[in-house]
């Protein structure tokens, strides 16, 4: 049996709210110090550091992914919104719309993992960094003695390169493949976590977002399925779990939205 | 009222709820007797296993943490013989030590230096986050704070069900990780890097299974109960406060949870952030904490970019010191209550206490890097943290003081609560004491790292916060045992724990003047230099054997008691004011029988003109009954 707990449903007058929305507050203040110790690392990192990668990552694709997650908070309101106007059929379309968004998010997000883990950096003896493409499988390249390497463009980093990467690699310009013999290198290796602190940090703080869009959208798929079902007996507890669960989704964009221009922009 | 809770042999003698001596008792509505319509009996394992009731869950956290706390406590006794002993054999356990560490780590029954590591490291961390901190806050917390509140449960019984098995995950986790090849973490508990960093990695190691990587996901575990632990005590403070019960009317241990609760929530995320660094570092070869161009055993260690060591401790002190209040705080409270009972007067200042103990609370959040003097951060950085920590020390001290004038002009009773809670006070002031000298650059130059830091912090948290510890553990058995514990022996055990715990920890003051270093497994060259306190390592070690035997009349009386000791014959036994009081005894599933409301403030002993000399909070008018009847049996 369960116990009935007061102020599960209802407000309690003299807090002005119902339980589960101050255990979530409580929780988002825990995330903000969650997340503010990974921003601090970063700062205290960047300060310390002699020399910090800039336009690795692709701005398009992250922009197109700030949009989509702004979206997504807005679709949440909406569903909230049509719950306490007590229309059930318009509630789960724009859950939906959120569900379809925080899965676009992923899918992007993947890609742009994928492509950094398919871009390479070569370290050679006299601390020169070249960054570009394997022009041979990477089996081959742990084999053989030289690496054959095309560098990336020189206006690789600007917005329109990037957006025209995104549908198939831009055409070459004056760059050639180059062949570097093994003796000549220090270090290579693909745009891994342990490439250099700056993509550390990226995909550790990415990593553990998209953790919590994945968490998020568990929970908001649970409220568009199974556990919609509570709308018959209680439509007012559906709503007030729903704000609760939408309150932790506004709080993952927003830390997108801090992320985003950190990571990609600064 | 069925499903009755707190100990086994009690429960079906709970009858249906009579309504209560206490007046009112019309036995509807509201909170526990509510609950008539469906008495559905739960099975054994939802009773006692996988229980969403707060008192036992507060159970579950207390056995939990008291069994950890003598585990931790037991590795201890094991590192005193190698300190005085060094090189010998370790007798009775020393074939049971090469038994289960391999004689790489315990050949002989010697302690290896690593296996010393391994304990040191072990100790400190079950007996912080898995021992006192549970145990205080999460093991009280759950037990006294709700019915203190006159709720019916916690605001969110299943989180706290989640709360409880996520510590106890960390826990086998952290037990487990002596069994795996290396043995258990040996970086300390605070874990610095570049050390640990490197530490059971290469030949021999596990990728995933060794010491410092089963410290870090235990130590996730036990993270994340703690954090669904305190949003649970705040959320049940702030809402689930009975009718009348106003902020400034909580007791004061309610307060000292609700602040310790702020502090887990916000502090303890930083660690969290940093565990996960490094993971990475240990796990996918990031270096967030590792400089670049480390040479380790004459190789070049492959870390990408340059990390900074520094980093980990900031994180890690931001936790660490709020962390270390964390232990004192809940005994503050608890010290408060047994204070105010057994005076039988109100609390000398119930304002200046509450504010001191928000201005702690708050002033915690700012000292962290007192502990890195040493490590070159910058004048200014040092002179900004020595002025908080030398703020901080004035809330302590009016606490301190608020407690000690309490006791003016009281007519003091003295139960053994009352004895542990006395004892409290000097071990904190000793403790307070020997901190300033610590959070000042120079004198912490001479002190940082010697074995006076270790007598200074285990002053608060072994005197001091076990003390606490024990003060809360006689003083609130009776509301979930329905016995009391035995107050001879209890005598007994109050003084070989005060005699000894002094004999352990004052001698390391000494010690630590004289530059003993306070991680060397058996003091080296650092020895030879201070030959003249070296016999202290003798007088410490006896000091803790006999603490040890010290501590098995409270075992033996705590479990006689269970199901032998003299029964209460009221609700209300210490005869006290606040609400934990008011329910049966031990109280069922849903605490009250009746609806409670709040009168008055926590501490209404003496007033003038009435009958008896304690007005309880749930009392509308003075009763006429001078000791209320069992309300259950
Ligand atoms: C008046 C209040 C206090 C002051 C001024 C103070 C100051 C300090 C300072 C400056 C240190 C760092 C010493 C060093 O490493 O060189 C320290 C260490 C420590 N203190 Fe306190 N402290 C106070 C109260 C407490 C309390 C209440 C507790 C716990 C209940 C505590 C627990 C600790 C612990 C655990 C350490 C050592 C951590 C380690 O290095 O392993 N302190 N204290
Ligand atoms: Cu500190």
């Amino acid at each position: 049996m369960e116990l009935e707990i007061p102020y599960t449903v209802t407000a309690r007058p003299d807090t002005g709210s119902y339980n589960a929305k101050i255990g979530i507050w409580l929780f988002l203040a825990s995330e903000v110090m969650l997340f503010g110790g990974f921003f601090s690392a970063y700062i205290f990192l960047r300060m310390g550091a002699t020399h910090w990668p800039h336009h690795l990552l692709n701005v398009p694709m992250g922009l197109f992914n700030t949009f989509v997650l702004i979206t997504s908070s807005i679709t949440m309101v909406m569903a909230w919104t049509a719950l306490k106007m007590r229309q059930f059929q318009s509630y789960r379309r724009w859950l939906a719309a959120t569900l379809v968004c925080g899965v676009v998010f992923l899918g992007i997000k993947s890609m742009e993992y994928k492509d950094k883990f398919h871009h390479y950096g070569v370290i050679l003896n006299n601390g020169q960094e070249i960054t570009g493409h394997l022009e041979m499988t990477p089996a081959e390249a742990m084999k053989s003695s030289t690496l054959r390497i095309l560098p990336d463009a020189e206006d690789a980093g600007s917005f329109g390169y990037q957006l025209r990467s995104i549908f198939g690699r831009p055409a070459a310009g004056e760059e050639k493949v180059l062949e570097i013999p093994k003796s000549d290198i220090q270090w290579w290796s693909n745009f891994t976590p342990r490439y250099s602190t700056y993509l550390a940090t990226y995909f550790t703080m990415t990593g553990l977002h998209g953790l919590h869009i994945i968490g998020g959208l568990l929970v908001l798929g649970f409220f568009w399925g199974p556990g919609a079902k509570l709308y018959r007996t209680n439509p007012e507890h559906l709503a007030n779990r729903v704000e609760v669960a939408g309150l932790f989704w506004h709080f993952v964009d927003l830390v997108w939205i801090f992320l985003f221009p950190t990571l990609y922009l600064l | 009222m069925k499903e009755e809770t707190g100990v086994p042999q009690e429960m079906n003698e709970q009858g249906v709820a009579t309504g209560g001596p206490h007046g009112g008792g019309s036995g509807t509505a509201a909170h526990g007797a509510g609950h008539h319509e469906h008495q559905i009996e739960l099975s054994w394992w939802r009773h006692y296993v996988f229980s969403t009731d707060h008192k036992v869950i507060g159970i579950q956290y207390m056995i939990t943490s008291l069994l950890v706390a003598l585990f931790g406590f037991g590795l201890m006794v094991v590192m005193r013989w190698q300190l005085s002993f060094p090189g010998k054999p370790v007798p009775v356990i020393g074939p049971l030590l090469t038994a289960v560490f391999g004689a790489n780590l315990a050949p002989g029954g010697v302690m290896t230096p690593n296996l010393y590591n391994s304990f040191g490291a072990i100790h400190g961390t079950m007996m912080i986050f898995m021992a006192i901190v549970p145990a205080l806050f999460a093991g009280f917390g759950n037990f006294v704070v709700p019915l203190q509140l006159g709720a019916p449960d916690m605001a969110f019984p299943r989180l706290n069900m989640a709360s409880f098995w996520s510590f106890f995950v960390g826990v086998v986790i952290m037990l487990g990780s002596f069994l795996v090849p290396g043995g258990a973490a040996k970086s300390g508990w605070t874990s610095y890097p570049p050390l640990a960093d490197i530490a059971d990695t290469g030949m021999g190691f596990e990728p995933i299974l060794n010491g410092q990587t089963l410290w870090l996901i235990g130590m996730a575990f036990n993270i994340t109960g703690s954090l669904l632990g305190s949003i649970n005590i705040i959320a049940t403070i702030i809402q689930l406060r009975a009718p009348g019960l106003q902020w400034m009317r909580l007791p004061v241990f309610v307060w000292s949870e609700l602040v310790t609760a702020f502090l887990l929530l916000l502090a303890f995320p930083p660690l969290e952030s940093a565990a996960i660094m490094q993971l990475m570092d240990r796990l996918f070869g990031t270096s967030f904490f590792s400089p670049d161009g480390l040479i380790i055993g004459g190789r070049h260690w492959p870390a990408s970019g340059g990390g900074s060591a520094l980093l980990w401790q900031h994180l890690f002190w931001f936790l660490g010191h709020p962390e270390v209040y964390v232990q004192i705080l809940p005994t503050m409270g608890i010290v408060g209550e047994v204070f105010a009972n057994n005076t039988r007067k109100p609390l000398w200042s119930y304002k200046i206490f509450v504010y001191s103990l928000l201005s702690i609370g708050f002033l915690s959040m700012v000292v962290w890097a007192h502990h890195m003097y040493m490590t070159g951060m910058g004048q200014s950085i040092t002179t900004f943290f020595q002025i908080f920590t030398t703020v901080i020390s004035m809330p302590s001290v009016l606490l301190g003081t608020v407690l000690l004038l309490s006791l003016w002009g009281g007519s003091i009773r003295l139960p053994t609560p009352m004895l542990f809670a006395l004892a409290w006070l000097p071990m904190f002031g000793i403790g307070g004491l020997t901190g300033l000298p610590l959070g000042w650059t120079p004198s912490d130059m001479v002190l940082h790292d010697t074995y006076y830091v270790i007598g200074h912090f285990h002053y608060m948290m072994a005197p001091a916060s076990i003390m606490g510890l024990f003060a809360g553990l006689y003083y609130w058995f009776p509301k979930a045992t329905g016995r009391m514990m035995n107050d001879f022996w209890g005598k007994v055990h109050f003084w070989m724990t005060i005699i000894f715990f002094n004999g352990v920890f004052f001698p390391m003051l000494i010690q630590g003047f004289n530059g003993v270093h306070r991680r060397w497994y058996d003091g080296g060259a650092g020895w030879q230099m201070a030959q003249p306190v070296l016999w202290l390592n003798q007088v410490m070690s006896v000091s803790a054997w006999i603490l040890a035997l010290g501590q098995i009349p409270f075992i033996i009386n705590f479990f006689w008691s269970i199901w032998r000791g003299k029964k209460v014959t009221s609700d209300n036994p210490w005869q006290a004011t606040t609400l934990e009081w008011a329910t049966p005894t031990p109280p069922g599933h849903g605490n009250f029988l009746h609806p409670v409301a709040v009168y008055r403030g926590p501490y209404e002993y003496s007033a003038p003109g009435a009958a008896r000399d304690f007005l309880p909070q749930w009392e509308q008018e003075e009763s006429r009954v001078a000791e209320p009847k069992l309300s259950s049996v």
